[in-house]
């Protein structure tokens, strides 16, 4: 053991916090060198000095100043036990507000829009494609003709096997 | 049965205003005498122990025993008295141990080294002599010092307030009292007549 490393175990080898194999190689090298053991005599010289130091005593009203100070500090409310933290209740306010914000502006979904045109396009399909509907519709015999020369008979409605052809 | 530290704290937590009541008895004196040997003032160091009584109860809602309520007390008291001793040197700049700083930096407080010892002791008493030493030491050998001779503190607990390791912690220890030691030597070599008798025996 060198100089250097008597002076990093100084310290626990005066306060006794070392075990024995520790103990033993600092006695060992301060046996053999006399500035290390003149050292560890003025450490403990030096801590007897430190020890002159006079403790104080708080003040008479320490106490009551510290119990008024307490007592003046805001009280928990009722809630507070939900909102353990103001850290997370400021969150939880801010994603609040987020969410109806959120919600108030209209969703503007492309694929939905086409989805509700392509259902809007084939809705009645059913229906157009039902015989009997169609003939026996009759509003449909109040639709124009699909040429508008008037000159021309007006095509028998009621026959759809017609299609309006030759 | 005496309730630990931790305990009473929890049940500060749980609303036990009379389990606080406890802690401050317990540890009123030893933070205003650490608080008094860091920033030298008795009025001073009463309002920083006052203030960390103070976060300790703002703080019970929060509170988790993840530490020994001392260091957690000690490291609040610690970074309290850092800043205070800071903010009279005119330096606003808002510290904490969390920040690397060189421990070896510039004293805080210059010894006046310019007085001889025996003019020094005539104006003023050796504890007086004593306590000025203590605090001309850099910011983290002091505190080191104080927890380990006055608090009697573990090397575990102090190297968590000071954010350090043990090993580290030792090679600080010993540089703080080889620094007192050179310091104090006139003082070391001529006994007092009456001695306090207090802190970790020597």
């Amino acid at each position: 053991m060198k100089c250097e490393d008597v002076s990093k175990q100084l310290i626990p080898y005066l306060d006794r916090r070392m075990n024995s194999a520790e103990r033993s190689q600092v006695e060992n090298h301060m046996g053999a060198c006399a500035a290390c053991r003149k050292r560890a005599e003025e450490f403990r010289a030096l801590w007897t000095v430190l020890d002159e130091v006079p403790a104080i005593e708080p003040s008479f009203g320490f106490d009551a100043r510290l119990r008024a100070r307490v007592a003046a500090e805001p009280r928990p409310r009722w809630f507070s036990w939900l909102m353990p933290q103001p850290r997370l209740a400021l969150a939880m306010a801010m994603l609040l507000a987020f969410s109806v914000w959120m919600a108030k502006i209209p969703a503007v979904d492309s694929t939905a829009v086409a989805r509700a045109q392509d259902f809007e396009a084939i809705k009645d399909l059913g229906v157009l494609e039902n015989y009997d509907v169609l003939t026996k519709f009759d509003a449909l015999s109040e639709l124009p003709t699909a040429t508008p020369d008037t000159d021309a008979p007006q095509q028998d409605q009621s026959n759809p096997d017609d299609g309006g052809g030759s | 049965m005496t309730r630990t530290d931790v305990q009473l704290m929890l049940d500060v937590k749980a609303g036990d205003e009379e389990s606080f009541a406890l802690l401050l008895q317990k540890y009123r004196s030893p933070l205003v005498n650490f608080l008094f040997r860091m920033v030298r003032d008795r009025a001073t160091a009463e309002d920083l122990a006052q203030e960390v009584f103070l976060r300790v109860y703002r703080a019970r809602k929060q509170y988790s025993p993840s530490a020994k309520f001392t260091t957690w007390l000690f490291r609040i008291a610690t970074n309290l008295a850092l800043n205070s001793v800071r903010d009279n040197r005119h330096q606003k700049m808002e510290v904490s141990l969390d920040v690397p700083a060189d421990e070896d930096q510039a004293p805080t407080e210059l010894p006046a080294r310019e007085m001889r010892i025996d003019e020094y002791m005539v104006e003023r008493d050796r504890s007086e002599y004593i306590r000025r030493t203590i605090a001309a030491l850099p910011e983290k050998q002091r505190v080191a010092v104080l927890l380990h001779k006055y608090e009697e503190m573990d090397y575990g607990e102090i190297a968590k307030i000071l954010d350090c390791s043990e090993s580290a912690l030792k090679s600080l220890l010993f540089r703080a009292y080889e620094n007192l030691r050179v310091q104090l030597a006139p003082l070391v070599g001529q006994p007092a007549t009456h001695q306090a008798g207090e802190g970790r025996a020597s």
